[in-house]
């Protein structure tokens, strides 16, 4: 597959006026709420130190407690499975489907099982599953992947929303007022919930001494989920666990902090044990995970607690769309994150930020994250990704700066100085620095003349 | 005290002035400065790339014609940043130790160095908007930063320009929200940078500032292009054109 081209599909969602400001407004937003409510806790650093210090701790020691989480369940008279990758996983949750002859899913919120595609895999299977949360499910309708980790359908405007429901349910298309629109979404998704036979949730964090699977949510779709039909799945990446509950608390005080402002979301669920009755399967993903784990400059991209403040915090992120990305994890976290699933497909997107350094500073679990986006430019070049035009470009660039005379004979004058020093660029076939600003126009004399005149030696 | 000055390679085709304005203002100290001839670049347009390779020889004649210096002076947080904390083309040598330990925006080397903040034969009495770049914030730390809610505040450069006599500051929104510019990304991403440059201007154009000013003159090359484009007044200058009284 051709890498994706994020540069061009942001470029497309920028001309789209009616998303672009809208998304970038909302996204900032929830940045300038995630530093009111980080102003309100003294020892935010301190919370980052230690949560940072916890995640590091855990995933060097990542085969200690997966085991500890495993026995712990097993205690809790649940049964755990072990999938190497994405397609072990749809293949396990599928045979338990089976198994209990179930063909309908609830499930709530999961990067992973977006990760694993998940829903298709079951889908074509003649499973009929049924996202519970609201933004995932919009997306759902709308036969559309998440534009944000947190917040699937946040590049949907209300109107957007409307629209799609009045496609589907045939709901009043003129009404985008919120409340009406999660009451649409509640009448024709309870039935769907009570009827189901199975449910699935995700994880937030999996804790290892209680061999609890932990949801963070606002809407209580995880616990509709988890505690609805008999059958209950857990979809766990294995970079989830947490040692005890009072590491726990730790993280439960930045993730929301960070992602929404929110000091807490309204339920925090520990699922321990299958209801009565009932069954609980826990589903151990590694999927690229203990790979990474082996990266030397790449691991700490595992601390992740999938919170998206890097996203929301970044410029790149806010004008582009979550979609441009074309990938599972989109933003400053996505750019880290992707090309260590595919390299190739993956290899233009450490070049979609400016390396400003924000993304770093609101991590709550302090991933280095524009120093790995920095990293993995080089590791493009090294692999030979890096396309053709910039490459070219480079080479030039580097020849040029590095012979003081040629470079002076070029940039003599005002003519040979623009088709060389920004050689970076204007090294495509077209302009692309002309398309949105004017080219500076070069003085009549450089510095470098003037000083020879006026500090002769 | 030998200081050896970098003109980046923008500033010494595009403007020049901001290069002489910058020597004169560390002139003015009564130190020695001195203009390496054989200089070019500091290689952080390959290196920002991904082309470690290509940025070798670049970075070893940077070593060659800076490391006889006591100090390294450039009118720039991005090379600065770049030279100081990037600077790993070339092998290891304590030449490139040397350089990489005294390497110092202007900025810097005013308010840290010498720590002479005066400018008595300064005045500009205009409405100012102060743009610092994120390589000067996030990478050298010249100004507090809005993540780090809890950090005491403070800016480098607006110290020094405080002095300047009548020098009006604008508040804007997102103050140090990335300007687009991002070294080749304003190529590689035009359309994402413009857009980032277009909500700079009109963030800044809301306070009804007469000038943009700023410590990196390459934030300024992308913001007077867009700036341009889209017909607007607002002027932009170099914050050592001011701190050395070019303009009033």
């Amino acid at each position: 597959m051709s890498a994706v081209d994020q540069a061009k599909n942001a470029a497309k969602f920028i001309e789209d006026k009616a998303h672009e400001a809208p998304f970038d407004e909302l996204i900032w937003m929830l940045r300038q709420k995630r530093d009111q409510a980080a102003s309100q806790v003294p020892e935010w650093e301190q919370l980052r130190d230690l949560a940072s210090a916890i995640k590091e701790h855990t995933l060097s020691n990542l085969a200690h407690y997966l085991e500890m989480f495993e026995a712990s369940v097993q205690r809790n008279g649940s049964t755990v499975h072990w999938a190497r990758d994405g397609h072990e996983h749809n293949q396990i949750v599928y045979d338990i489907l089976k198994s209990k002859s179930a063909d309908t899913l609830i499930k709530s919120k999961s990067m992973l099982t977006e990760e694993c595609d998940t829903r298709p895999f079951l889908e074509s299977r003649g499973i009929k599953v049924t996202e519970t949360d609201l933004g995932e499910r919009i997306q759902q309708l709308d036969d559309e992947p998440p534009t944000h980790i947190v917040g699937p359908a946040f590049q949907k405007t209300p109107e957007d929303v409307a629209a799609l429901f009045a496609r589907v349910y045939g709901s009043d298309p003129g009404n985008a007022d919120a409340v009406y629109l999660a009451h649409v979404m509640r009448e024709h998704t309870r039935p769907l919930i009570t009827e189901a036979k199975a449910g699935m949730t995700g994880a937030n964090f999996a804790v290892a001494e209680t061999g609890a699977v932990v949801t963070v949510t606002n809407e209580g779709n995880a616990d509709l989920s988890g505690n609805t039909p008999k059958l209950r799945i857990c979809s766990v990446g294995i970079e989830k666990i947490v040692p005890k509950n009072e590491h726990l608390a730790v993280f439960i005080r930045l993730l929301t902090r960070s992602a929404t402002g929110m000091p807490i979301t309204q339920y925090t669920s520990h699922f321990r044990a299958p209801r009565e009755g009932g069954e609980m399967h826990v589903v151990l993903v590694d999927n690229g995970r203990s790979d990474r784990l082996g990266m030397e400059k790449f691991w700490p991209s595992l601390k992740c607690i999938r919170c998206g403040a890097c996203m929301n915090t970044c410029p790149v992120y806010r004008r582009s769309g979550g979609l441009s990305y074309g990938s599972t994890y989109m933003g400053p976290i996505g750019i880290i994150m992707m090309p260590t699933f595919d390299v190739r497909r993956y290899s233009e997107l450490p070049f979609s930020s400016t390396l400003n350094g924000s993304c770093s500073n609101v991590c709550p679990v302090k991933i280095n994250i524009h120093e790995q986006i920095y990293a993995w430019r080089s590791v493009m070049d090294e692999k030979h990704q890096t396309k053709f035009p910039k490459k070219e470009a480079m080479i030039v660039a580097g020849r040029l700066l590095s012979h003081p005379e040629a470079y002076r004979v070029a940039t003599q004058s005002a003519e040979t100085a623009l088709k060389v020093l920004p050689r970076f660029a204007i090294y495509n076939h077209f302009n692309a620095w002309g398309r949105h600003r004017e080219v500076p126009a070069p003085a009549n004399e450089t510095f470098h003349d003037w000083y020879r005149k006026h500090r002769p030696r | 005290m030998r200081v050896g000055l970098v003109i980046p390679c923008y500033i010494d085709v595009f403007y020049p002035e901001v290069g002489i304005a910058t020597l004169e203002v560390l002139e003015k100290l009564g130190i020695e400065v001195e203009y390496p001839f054989d200089q070019t670049c500091c290689g952080q347009p390959m290196a920002n790339s991904g082309c470690e390779s290509d940025a070798r020889a670049t970075e070893e004649l940077f070593i060659r014609n800076f490391s006889p210096f006591e100090y390294i002076v450039i009118p720039s947080g991005s090379c600065t940043h770049h030279i100081r904390n990037k600077f790993i083309a070339a092998p290891p040598s304590p030449e490139r130790d040397h350089i990489q330990s005294h390497v110092y925006d202007l900025v810097e080397f005013r308010h840290d160095v010498v720590q002479v903040k005066e400018f008595p034969w300064a005045t500009f009495p205009h409405k100012v908007a102060l743009h610092t770049s994120c390589s000067a914030i996030r990478g050298l730390f010249m100004q507090s930063m809005s993540e780090r809610v809890h950090d005491q505040k403070f800016s480098k450069p607006k110290d020094l320009l405080q002095s300047v006599r009548g020098i009006d500051f604008v508040d804007f929104e997102r103050p140090d929200e990335c300007c687009g510019f991002g070294g080749t990304f304003s190529v590689t991403e035009e359309a994402v940078a413009a857009k980032m440059g277009y909500d700079k201007l009109d963030f800044i154009g809301r306070t009804g500032a007469d000038y943009i000013v700023s410590s990196d003159m390459s934030c300024l090359i992308h913001l007077q292009g867009c700036a341009r484009r889209l017909q607007k007044n607002v002027k932009f200058l170099h914050l050592a054109q001011i701190l050395n009284g070019d303009h009033e």
